[in-house]
């Protein structure tokens, strides 16, 4: 207990299990006004859990929970919004084909019988966005602008007047440096208006940046509630994984046994029209190349011209010396090319299929739909990627849109890899990874490139690029802009590179 | 011109296209005599298709509807014959309309039952129903039915609109403004575009998919009792398949079957086409009607395909 003044939101004893998990143990936890609460955790430590149950997402087994003193039922989301408990879920939660005008008035009463008066909608909507200073066409879908815009349309749609908590899960996973600033400076705004604010996060830095105290969760259990000033980063690590990491294990990855293979993939002009401008690639053996830019410079579009998801209307791909006719997914599939989408709600998981299942897709496409992979190989193959890459799941068998955010994209990995590919092509491999198993997956890549793979990885996070990349591919504006290679690899070269006109 | 109207502006290019050639083809044909016939004849599909479309923008299926229309038709004529003033028995079967879908609905939602399924169902008991109530075709005597039959509303150019065709159109505004001015309509789209999106919103779920259901319910009885009138009788045996012309009028006229994308208004103009197709290919005589279900179907696979097309290119846009 941080023992500050009254809390404005306490919870005891709160239990919830889900059949093989126990996902909340026991916790107790308090909330208080004007201050931001980080609550970190591995993937699948119950974060985003334990804020369902508070904004009536998801009924708790047992427990209590209280807003200001008093004894509270929070039975739905509309509830607890009523109550001044405001949250913005881990995925996105807006609907993609409604336009944002839309979007901020469902579910809510502007306007009498049942009627919305959309001039009234608009204004709303309008003042909520200028909130988060976001000057934007409201009247557009939400699904057409970028996961970022739509994080911020969703944060300021689930701000209200008589917000007395606001939640937020994973706010910045999709966010570049600029706008977590900008959403920083939101957050600080509302925490000077007493507002108490609960904050998830895998990112080590924003959390010493913006908390005021940090909660940890491990297993279901809490582990600690510290006031940030107390604490190291080390501290932090320790207690979330249970174990010590070694940091220097993520920043500096061990390149030294690096030598390039032949090349192995050469895009020449490869371009579209809107969308990127023509650029040279070239993949080689046992490299990995790091994808780095600002949001919205086209890592992304790169990742899936050459992919063949998003088709080209300029230039040419050779593979092994071989210029392939026409690129397209399952082409790029059955040449040994694997993508790892960036949004996996959209494209990259199907959430009612198993794990395996789910890890079996790309492998069935590419051997063609009659060679069966027999069951045991299949429960073979996912026990191995669950092992491999820590999946916190009781089996295989779980659907995969029950587990957690983060392990979602753990499966996503594990369903690129299990194809076995000989090129590798990876869009924000560690969005929403924690901590640990951020640093088993840099490994990974490292491995799998010392194993003659050719590997491209897109990433937001610089320090990542930095850690893992042999050669640097630099982006801005839908260009690529240079490339950036061995001991030139550096935060500020690439930084440098961006800013540079 | 916003992104949502091309579908709709789309299938309001083919019918205007296609009452354009049918007018090359025959004299008289570009007449509001033409048009007044096909609102009179297709005016019960289109009404059905209404409410159909809000399922379906929902993200579900309604397969109940033909059983629901024949139903209501014999239900009405029997009641007839014992004596009972139409206005009385409209009124009942409208509410039994509406709670047969809030029923189904509820089931739907409340044991996660397929709606495919559910609706079927639906279209099996009420076609029962139709054959407990009476075996033949049994006609509506009423003077009342008679004046609804021959009361029309001259339109410029020696067309009329009928009755039927009257509450089409004020039901179908009537839909416009549920879809698009009031919460309901708002949640039904949200729900279709991603349920548990929606549910996080603080959409209430449930209470929107009975309400859905229930809103393509009594859509359906309405749909009944203006055939009833058209034909002055009710026969079991009557609109069978007609969920699939809904379905099919709903689909030609822009509405996604994937759920939450589409617009109320496209569905009379997706309603009007098929109704235009068979008026096209009777005007010619030597075709036999085989031809009327062949050219729909033909035309309904182009504009599933243009519409891929069309989001398609929406998917692009989102790049630049
Ligand atoms: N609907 C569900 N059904 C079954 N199990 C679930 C469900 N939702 C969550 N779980 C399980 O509960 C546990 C806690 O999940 P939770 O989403 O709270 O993790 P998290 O701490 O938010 O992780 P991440 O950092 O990856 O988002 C996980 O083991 C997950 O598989
Ligand atoms: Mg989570």
């Amino acid at each position: 207990m941080t023992g500050l003044g009254s809390p404005r939101v306490e919870l005891r004893n709160i239990h919830k299990s889900f059949p093989g998990v126990v996902a909340l143990d026991d916790v107790n936890l308090s909330f208080q006004p004007g201050r931001v609460h980080a609550l970190l955790g591995e993937n699948g430590a119950g974060k985003s859990t334990l804020i369902k149950v508070l904004s009536g997402a998801l009924a708790m087994d047992s427990g209590q929970i209280f807003l200001d003193g008093q004894l509270v039922d929070v039975t739905s989301t509309t509830a607890a919004q009523a109550m001044g408990i405001s949250t913005v879920f881990q995925e996105v939660n807006l609907i993609p084909a409604m336009s944002v005008v839309k979007n901020m008035a469902l579910a809510r009463n502007n306007g009498r019988y049942g009627f919305i008066s959309w001039k009234r909608a608009r204004k709303d909507a309008t003042d909520r966005l200028k909130r988060l200073r976001l000057d934007i066409d409201i009247e557009r879908p939400v699904g057409s602008y970028s996961v970022a815009i739509q994080q911020l349309i969703a944060i300021s749609r689930a701000l209200e007047d008589n917000t007395s908590i606001l939640v937020l899960d994973e706010p910045t996973a999709s966010l570049d440096a600029k706008e977590t600033a900008s959403l920083f400076a939101v957050i600080n705004e509302l925490k000077s208006n007493g507002i108490a604010i609960v904050f998830i996060t895998h990112f080590l830095d924003q959390v010493f940046d913006i908390s005021d105290d940090v909660s940890i969760l491990r297993n279901g259990q809490l582990v600690s509630t510290d006031q940030i000033k107390d604490l190291t980063r080390q501290d932090v690590i320790t207690q979330m994984i249970g174990r010590e990491l070694d940091e220097a294990e993520h920043t500096a990855a061990d390149k030294s046994n690096f030598t390039a293979g032949k090349d192995m993939l050469v895009a020449k002009g490869l371009g579209r029209h809107r969308t990127l401008a023509p650029f040279d690639l070239t993949l080689r053996a046992g490299e990995v190349v790091g994808l780095a830019g600002l949001l919205g410079s086209g890592r992304t579009e790169m990742v899936k011209l050459v992919f063949g998801a998003i088709q080209a209307d300029a230039g040419s791909i050779e593979i092994d010396g071989v210029k392939m006719p026409k690129i397209s997914p399952q082409k790029s599939l059955r040449a040994g090319i694997a993508f790892c989408p960036e949004d996996r709600k959209a494209e990259g998981l199907i959430g009612e299929l198993s794990i395996r299942e789910n890890i079996m897709l790309s492998m069935q496409a590419k051997r063609g739909w009659l060679k069966r992979v027999s069951r045991k190989e299949q429960e073979k193959l996912a026990e191995e990627m669950i092992k491999a890459l820590a999946i916190a799941t009781p089996d295989a068998e779980k659907p995969v849109g029950q587990l957690s955010g983060g392990n979602q994209q753990k499966v996503v990995l594990a369903r690129s890899l299990a194809s076995t590919p000989r090129i590798l092509l990876l869009d924000e491999p560690t969005r929403g990874i924690d901590v640990g198993a951020h640093a088993e997956i840099i490994a990974l890549i490292r491995r799998l490139c010392a194993d003659g793979m050719a590997l491209l990885v897109a990433s937001s996070e610089l320090d990542e690029i930095v850690a893992a990349a042999d050669r640097v591919v630099v982006m801005r504006d839908r260009h690529k802009i240079g490339e950036i290679d061995g001991k030139e690899i550096t935060r500020d070269n690439i930084i440098q590179m961006i800013a540079s006109q | 011109m916003n992104q949502k109207y091309w579908p709709l502006l789309a299938t309001i290019t083919v019918f205007i296209a296609l009452f354009v050639i049918g007018g090359s083809m025959y004299n008289n044909f570009l007449s509001t005599l033409v048009l007044g016939h096909i609102l009179a004849d297709n005016a019960f599909i289109i009404i059905a298709a209404i409410g159909t479309t809000f399922v379906i923008l929902s993200g579900g299926i309604d397969l109940s509807v033909g059983s629901m229309i024949a139903f209501v038709g014999v239900v009405m004529a029997v009641l007839d014959s014992a004596g009972w003033h139409p206005l009385v028995t409209i009124a009942m079967m409208l509410a039994f309309g509406f709670l047969f879908g809030a029923f189904q609905g509820f089931i739907i939602d409340y044991c996660k039952i397929q709606p495919f399924i559910m609706t079927l169902a639906g279209l099996f008991i009420l076609r029962g129903g139709c054959f407990m109530v009476t075996l033949d075709s049994v006609p509506i005597k009423h003077p009342f039915v008679k004046m609804m039959a021959s009361t029309r509303v001259p339109l410029p150019g020696g067309g009329f609109l009928t009755t039927g065709a009257m509450v089409m159109l004020a039901s179908l505004v009537i839909a416009i403004i549920i879809a698009h001015y009031t919460r309901f309509g708002s949640n039904v789209y949200a729900i279709g575009g991603d349920r548990e999106s929606a549910r996080l919103m603080g959409v209430p779920t449930r209470k929107t998919t009975v309400l859905t259901y229930a809103t393509g319910g009594i859509y359906a009885a309405l749909a009944g009792v203006v055939y009833a009138l058209y034909t002055s009788s009710g026969y079991p045996l009557a609109a069978t398949g007609a969920e699939l012309n809904a379905i099919a009028a709903v689909v030609l006229g822009g509405t996604l079957l994937t759920g939450g994308v589409g617009l109320v208004a496209g569905t009379l103009f997706g309603g009007m086409i098929l109704g235009l197709i068979s008026t096209l290919i009777i005007f010619h005589g030597s075709l036999n009607s085989a031809w009327i279900m062949i050219s729909s179907g033909i035309l309904l696979f182009v504009f599933i395909v243009m519409h891929r097309f069309l989001i398609g290119s929406f998917g692009r846009q989102k790049l630049s």
